[in-house]
């Protein structure tokens, strides 16, 4: 090679990177895009064309690319994190401290985890209801639904076992009263009087903790779990999860898509001519993915190429999420207590936010508050696409206005209820008050939580009567539950006070 | 229209061949195995030794607490009385939850979500479904005395010489 070739390639240096990097052209036209979706491991994850349904903002309302953009930044902030973390009880909470006020950076870096724990949670609740009011669980997508349901309780089983690492006295009496709801079960057989033999409560405690109480054993496993096991899993089921969204034929959509429904969503603008060359790529698998596929062969109207509007879309939300995140953490600081300390219990004690609603219902019966119905609310949500198996449009906040009357009746009747209870136990107590020797197998059946969900389960079972249809009383159920949850951990986080007691404002607090 | 005999279902008509049969065997066999290493990882999990802080503690000897007095050991949250009748011990934590209680006149009162107990360590209110555990004492051969806080005792039980010697 003479020495002007050689100049002559590293001139074109820039060039034949790109053509190396972009083996398809620029994806200007059609085929090019189809093929830069379809050449990468990680875009075609997404079909190379999707319906312009998929794009319209009020239907998903992009929460579930927030919460997967949420997961996206904690692994980064997480990682920058370890890089000081240290996971042992000496030096964790000093760790910690260095980490929030010496570090340079750090504080943000720590408030940016904190805060995207904080919007994943609240996006992914979001996104399940989303999925459940716009029918997006039924047929095929059931299975979609049941991997959500795994990455809920990864998503909770994440933050939870992150709530130790900093070992304050926030985390640490949090995580004693949690592993003690693992322990639970205990007061159902204690009531039959069964302990000794048969022991599943303590069983699961000791397993958690690696010990009867919180020690270094717990802070290992608290950290393996939250840096290695729980974001691997999460990471597979998470790909699983959007891959089945193109297997199954795109997100849900309503049968008959009116010119209304698409108003300001973008368009091809070269829809009217897709496929003027034939396409390379044989669609023939087509009629092995399960649901309706976008046509092929003729101009399908109403399909886009995924590249750009989609990916567009996408990274919109993951830069409007990060900055939202950036700003809660510029302006409010994770919270950071004193280190753990065994002997002097917070007062009061509370777990994170979003199990708040759970721990009022576990001021009442542990076992029933902190077990029996979480498992109850969770198979609800497991079994929903199997029980309810009605034919109907799918892709439409409650499907029509039976449902928006039943949803919003639902609401009415669920905040009644649950402020009802909450007022008259606040005023009466509930019935260990009454008769301080009653029974705990009794309490266990009978306390404010079991009350709600019979209360609930009545009035879905009317619905059920009422409408002759399975997915108006599971809408009924569904919204019943929802509002009870979020009217329960409001109250549980501003009018709980110490021991438990209701206040109107934390500035009533006594002070100790 | 007869099916010729070579398209009829060899399952129903004919036994396991042995080459289905050997792959059967042997897709059981990793399936068992990989189910008893799964136990064996849960076992593995279980502690086998509890690293806690040792669960018996000396308390000193009775003459150190005199009719009517009272000691917390704060660490190991445990509160023992002397009354007319012996000594007893009482263990601080909360049976609902696992939160310290804190001693009152009279009662104890739990934190975290309300429980109160009375002076024998009965639920009085709040969620808490038993009582406080009463713990055992014993005298070591040197006269001191010690609590086994892993040891539950039934409510009332004090500690006495006559107790000892009986
Ligand atoms: C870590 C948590 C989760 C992440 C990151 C996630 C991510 C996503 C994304 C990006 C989509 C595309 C549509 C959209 O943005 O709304 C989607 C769709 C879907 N998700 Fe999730 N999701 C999560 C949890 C859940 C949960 C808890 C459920 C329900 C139990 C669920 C069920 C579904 C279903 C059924 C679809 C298909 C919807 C349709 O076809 O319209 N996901 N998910
Ligand atoms: S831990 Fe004592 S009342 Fe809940």
């Amino acid at each position: 090679m003479s020495l002007k070739d050689f100049f002559q390639k590293l001139a074109g240096l820039p060039k034949s990177f790109r053509e190396f990097l972009l083996r398809h052209g620029r994806p200007t036209t059609d085929r090019a895009r189809s093929q830069t979706v379809m050449s990468n491991i990680f875009l075609h994850i997404h079909s190379n064309r999707i319906h312009r349904y998929t794009l319209k903002k009020t239907f998903t309302f992009g929460l579930g690319v927030v919460a997967a953009a949420s997961f996206f930044i904690l692994i980064v902030t997480g990682l920058i994190l370890m890089i000081y973390y240290k996971p042992s009880v000496d030096l964790a909470y000093g760790s910690i401290k260095d980490i929030n006020f010496i570090v340079s950076g750090g504080r943000f870096v720590r408030n940016v985890h904190r805060w995207a724990t904080n919007i994943m949670i609240v996006s992914v609740l979001l996104h399940m209801a989303r999925v459940f009011y716009t029918a997006a669980y039924k047929r095929a997508r059931s299975f979609n639904w049941v991997l959500g349901m795994v990455l809920f309780i990864l998503t909770l089983g994440l933050s939870f076992t992150g709530y130790l690492l900093p070992w304050d006295q926030l985390g640490y009496w949090a995580i004693t009263i949690a592993s003690n709801i693992a322990a639970s079960p205990r007061e159902l057989t204690d009531a039959v009087g069964i302990t000794q033999f048969f022991d599943p409560g303590g069983m699961m405690k000791t397993l958690i903790l690696g010990s009867q109480e919180i020690g270094q054993d717990a802070l290992t496993r608290f950290f393996l779990l939250h840096t290695i096991a729980l974001p691997l899993a999460m990471g597979l089921v998470l790909s699983a999860h959007i891959w089945r969204i193109r297997k199954d034929g795109g997100l849900a959509r309503p049968d008959e898509i009116k010119a209304k429904d698409m108003e300001g969503i973008a368009e091809d603008d070269k829809t009217k001519c897709i496929f003027n060359n034939a396409p390379q790529k044989t669609y023939g698998l087509m009629c092995l993915v399960q649901g309706k596929s976008p046509a092929v062969g003729r101009g399908p109207e109403n399909t886009i190429p995924s590249w750009p509007s989609l990916f567009i879309a996408e990274i919109a939300l993951l830069v409007l999420t990060l900055g939202i995140v950036c700003v809660l953490a510029y302006f409010f600081n994770a919270p950071l207590k004193e280190i753990a300390d065994a002997t002097v219990p917070e007062n009061p004690a509370k777990a994170p936010w979003y199990f708040l609603g759970l721990q009022e219902l576990v001021s009442y019966s542990a076992f029933m508050g902190g077990v029996g119905i979480p498992t109850i609310a969770l198979l609800g949500l497991l079994l929903i696409p199997f029980i309810d198996r009605e034919e109907q449009s799918l892709g439409r906040w409650f499907d029509n206005r039976n449902g928006r009357i039943a949803a919003r009746n639902s609401l009415l009747y669920a905040s009644s209820v649950t402020i009802g209870l909450l007022i008259f136990t606040v005023k009466f107590g509930w019935l260990r008050n009454w008769y301080p020797d009653i029974s705990q197998l009794i309490i266990i059946l009978v306390n404010p939580g079991t009350v709600l969900v019979a209360f609930f389960v009545t009035w879905s079972i009317g619905c059920l009567r009422k409408y002759n249809s399975t997915r108006l009383s599971a809408i009924a159920l569904f919204t019943c539950f929802i509002v009870s949850f979020i009217i329960l951990t409001y109250f549980a986080t501003y009018h709980r006070g110490p021991n438990w007691d209701f206040y109107w404002l934390k500035s009533q607090w006594p002070i100790h | 229209m007869s099916i010729p005999e070579t398209f009829k279902n060899v399952e129903e008509s004919s036994p396991m061949s042995r080459r289905d049969f050997l792959g059967l065997v042997a897709a059981w066999m990793a399936a068992s195995s990989l189910g008893c290493a799964l136990i064996g990882l849960m076992k593995f999990s279980m502690p086998a030794l509890l690293p806690d802080i040792p669960k018996t503690f000396k308390i000193g000897r009775l003459e150190d607490y005199p009719i009517g007095s009272e000691k917390i050991f704060e660490e190991r949250k445990v509160i023992v009385f002397r009354d007319q009748e012996g000594l007893y011990a009482m263990s601080l934590i909360c049976t609902h939850l696992g939160c310290t209680v804190s001693k009152q006149v009279g009662q104890f009162d739990c934190p975290c979500h309300g429980s109160k107990f009375d002076a024998m360590g009965r639920v009085k209110a709040g969620p808490a479904p038993k009582p406080l555990s009463w713990l055992k004492i014993s005298q070591l051969p040197d006269g001191k005395l010690d609590v086994n806080a892993m040891r539950e005792v039934p409510m009332g039980t004090k500690f006495n010489i006559q107790n000892r010697v009986g």
